[in-house]
């Protein structure tokens, strides 16, 4: 029964890692770029919203309101003003100015807000839980969270896969150039997938806010969870990307349940097996 | 009827270069005599860094493998020095070539694995592993776990009988451990094998169809990078005298500042670390008391650089001047030309 | 005489330092079908990159209804009524059929051309909408690259080597399909190396050699002496 409880907590986290996955694996499918700040912008996402609740006083879980459409705006600005300066054949530029804005965020965020530990409290959801079966208790907070994610990964698809949007945006990814001849502006296209990825980022940093303590320098863990789960899951696929995330949660989980020092060591270690034994991914999408 | 013919290396300004940096040899050979403490110390951080960034600069500017998890070899680099000497009694100086060992041999499964992925995904995917070095490391109580350990007053005498002695001694190391890691820089890329690591780096491609053995090269060049990275990792925290994970494996201290100095400096040039550590260095005698906002400005000039001067400081320079300080340069002399280019 | 709907005036192209097009004028007027030949190298993917707004040019040195087009990047140009059909088809390989040619539309500029149009100009497209675009035969690819270009609705439709890679049989099949695109009311510049599918199609052609107008007139005008000196170079 312990172990069901431990796999469970490790599927419901898996989701947040897969929100992380998202908002990585969107920008590199679109332009071929991978922001080393994402888990940097994450805990930016988690100060907004502590910023917020301070000052609006708003449970954390509605901040997501004002937060994401916050984030999108500095997403769109951030890759207009500089990561489209970046973005051509050589792969130094985009990853060492990314680089570089990770460092800047974090200390910037250290100079705004200290390096003490924080947690936005979301009030009695946050422990209440109910039974999903004898001796199988559920946390409700924890449920919501990776329903949230699901339904962010569903909406990507729909949103890629169904809309004009998307198409611009597969078209973009596709042939650079020829997607002008449609008559779209890559910069713009750019900037959208961007703000796109910061929208996804900004839900991530709320649940963060409010499931751990943050604080300024627990961006780059965010990054490698992202990471990993993407490769688990295999490039070019968003349900892979959750059963990554999912693979990673319950492993953390796992491992944590053998020893606490070993959390994400277990974590790394099946991200290594599988770049050993699988390096494309569980679900790679295969292109037509 | 073939022609025959030498390959010059040297330049006007090579030669230059040269003298000027034998004298600066033999002036910083002879600080001990004319440097305090405190002044042994730094040049010996300076050396450090000299050559971690000249090996960084080897792998993501000549090989094109950029890595954000250098860091995994300094700190096992180190963890190897004080285990061998803790643990199996090797002699300290002793255990430095020994820690480089121990880092060509894990290199090679290392690079197994990161060889599976491309670009950015490599890049994370050093960063991983460097963590789950930290991890181990934290893991192992005979070294003291996850708040480390001291290296033991024994062991300590054991290098020299008289602590200044022993500061002139780490120190000297330093100097010829950063000569020999940029001599062996140099003979590489005057070497088939940096012709090849030049030809992949202006164009891998190009290189490619050419002939190149593109992976072999580039495995070797990790793995020799990876040997000197952990060699100088454990001559640094000999001198510390102090080994904890979260120090060995610093992402700030063995990969942003290293990647720092080598943007600034001029990436893909082998003057290039050599000018960003100077840099480096005066900005933080200047301003490291501002503390994260030191930082933030380190992060916005190296963005800056960037995108405004991509070949840094010495790249400018070669580029407006034809300057070299390093006799690398490749010129074809017949025997038959009795003239000088 | 009215204005010509595309006035291309003295243009000079670079690729760096290598010149491609050296003073090229050329004019098309409304509802004219325009042949470009010439042997491989000559410019002729260079002069519609140019006119495309693939390379930027002198301002003034296109003129398209009038206006200035030079320098206006590529993805402004469609949107006033100039399509690029691009050498080697480029569909978006990750659409199908149906999302390439919508993707054409994405400008939602106004005029006839619209999916189900498309289908009835190239109905074996329409059996295949949803099929992967990459998974078509070199005819079909064709069609749907020509598809996607209409959709914006162009006044002027530019077609580069659109016989490239094709069996006679699938091209004559391709060009058949062109008088109706010109009925529509677009004008057309064909880039080709077919010069007798060329020749059939177009009223006036223009013969590049080396970045320079060799030989142009009428279609029924030019003689085949005077094509062969143009075409290799006397």
């Amino acid at each position: 029964m312990e172990w069901a409880n431990i796999v469970i907590q490790g599927v419901l986290i898996g989701g947040l890692y897969a929100m992380f996955a998202a908002g990585l694996a969107l920008i590199f499918g679109v332009m071929r770029l991978v922001n080393i700040a994402h888990g940097d912008l994450i805990v930016l996402a988690a100060y907004i919203a502590l910023m917020t609740t301070d000052t609006l006083g708003m449970n954390p879980l509605l901040a997501i309101l004002i937060v994401a459409p916050i984030m999108a705006a500095i997403g769109y600005c951030l890759q207009r003003a500089l990561l489209n300066r970046t973005l051509g054949d050589d792969l130094l530029p985009p990853l060492l100015v990314t680089f570089g804005l990770s460092v800047i965020i974090q200390n910037a965020l250290l100079e705004l807000f200290t390096a003490d530990s924080r947690r936005l409290s979301a009030g009695a959801i946050e422990v209440a839980s109910f039974p999903l079966a004898p001796g199988i208790w559920i946390g409700v907070l924890p449920l919501l969270q990776f329903v949230v994610a699901v339904a962010v990964i569903g909406a990507l698809q729909l949103l890629f896969y169904r809309t004009a949007f998307g198409r611009a945006f597969r078209a973009t990814a596709d042939d650079q150039s020829v997607s002008q001849l449609m008559g779209l502006d890559n910069r713009h296209v750019f900037a959208l997938a961007m703000a796109l990825s910061l929208t996804v980022i900004a839900i991530a940093g709320v649940f963060i806010a409010v499931r751990t303590n943050f604080d300024p320098a627990i961006g780059p863990a965010r990054l490698i969870f992202g990471f990993e789960a993407v490769i688990i899951g295999g490039l070019g696929s968003m349900w892979g990307t959750l059963a990554g995330g999912i693979i990673l949660g319950v492993s953390q989980a796992i491992g944590a349940q053998i020893n606490p020092g070993w959390q994400l060591l277990a974590g790394h270690l099946a991200f290594l097996l599988i770049l050993a034994l699988r390096p494309e991914g569980l679900f790679p999408k295969v292109k037509g | 009827m073939t022609a025959s013919f030498k390959v010059e290396h040297a330049t006007r300004s090579s030669r230059i270069g040269m003298a000027a940096f034998a004298m600066a040899l033999l002036l910083l050979a002879a600080a001990p005599a004319w440097g305090g403490r405190d002044d042994l110390r730094l040049l010996a951080e300076i050396y450090a860094y000299v050559a971690l960034a000249s090996l960084w600069n080897l792998l993501a500017g000549y090989a094109g493998l950029v890595s954000v998890g250098q860091q995994a070899y300094v700190g096992l680099g180190a963890y190897v020095l004080f285990a061998s000497t803790i643990l199996a009694g090797v002699h300290p100086l002793l255990a430095v070539p020994v820690a480089g060992a121990v880092a060509a041999i894990v290199a090679l499964p290392v690079a197994g694995l990161m060889f599976r992925l491309r670009g950015h995904y490599f890049a994370i995917g050093t960063w991983v592993v460097a963590e789950v070095f930290r991890l181990s490391a934290s893991q192992i109580s005979a070294l003291g776990g996850g708040s480390g350990i001291s290296l033991p007053a024994s062991i300590v005498t054991a290098m020299a009988p008289s602590r200044q002695l022993r500061e002139f001694l780490i120190y000297w190391v330093a100097l010829a451990l950063m000569v020999a890691v940029l001599a062996a820089i140099v003979l590489l890329l005057r070497s088939r094998y940096g012709l090849a690591l030049t030809a992949i780096r202006d164009n891998e491609l190009a290189a490619r169809s050419s002939g190149v053995d593109v992976t072999r090269t580039k495995l070797v060049v990790y793995i020799l990078t990876a040997l000197g990275t952990a060699m100088i990792g454990a001559l640094i925290f000999l001198q510390k005298l102090r080994i904890s994970p979260d120090t060995a494996f610093s992402v700030n201290d063995w990969t942003a500042f290293v990647i720092f100095i080598t943007v600034v400096g001029g990436i893909g040039r082998v003057e290039g670390p050599i000018i960003g550590t100077i840099v480096f260095f005066l900005l933080r005698q200047t301003l490291a008391d501002l503390g994260s906002l030191y930082l933030l400005m380190l992060g916005a000039v190296a963005i800056a650089v960037m995108l405004l001067a991509p070949k840094g400081i010495w790249g400018f320079l070669a580029g407006r001047f034809g300057w070299q300080l390093l006799p690398l340069e490749r010129r074809l002399r017949f025997a038959a030309d009795a003239r000088t280019t | 005489m009215p204005e010509p709907l595309l006035d291309v005036r003295a243009l000079d192209a670079y690729y760096g330092d290598f010149q491609a097009l050296f003073g090229v004028s050329l004019r098309v007027a409304a509802g004219e079908v325009v042949a470009v030949i010439g042997a491989n190298g000559a410019g002729k993917s260079t002069l519609l990159k140019c006119i495309a707004g693939v390379i930027p040019s002198r301002r003034d040195a296109i003129l398209f209804d009038g206006e200035p087009i030079g320098d206006a990047p590529a993805h402004t140009v469609v949107a006033r009524g100039i399509a690029l059909v691009p050498e080697g088809r480029r569909l978006f390989s990750s659409l199908s059929v149906e999302e390439n040619l919508l993707i054409g539309g994405q400008l939602g500029r106004p005029g006839p051309w619209r999916l189900s149009r498309i289908y009835e100009l190239f109905p074996t497209l329409a059996a295949r909408r949803r099929v992967p675009s990459t998974s078509l035969s070199g005819g079909e690819q064709q069609m749907v690259a020509i598809g996607r270009a209409l959709m914006s609705n162009p006044k002027l439709l530019l077609c580069d080597e659109i016989s490239l890679g094709l069996a006679p049989v699938v091209v004559r099949d391709v060009y058949a399909r062109l008088p109706a695109i010109v009925s529509e009311g677009s004008s057309l510049i064909i880039v080709e190396q077919d010069i007798v599918q060329a020749l059939k199609a177009a009223d006036h052609v223009y013969c590049l050699q080396e970045g320079r107008v060799a030989l142009a007139g009428a279609a029924a005008t030019l003689t085949r002496e005077a094509i062969s000196a143009a075409y290799f170079g006397a």
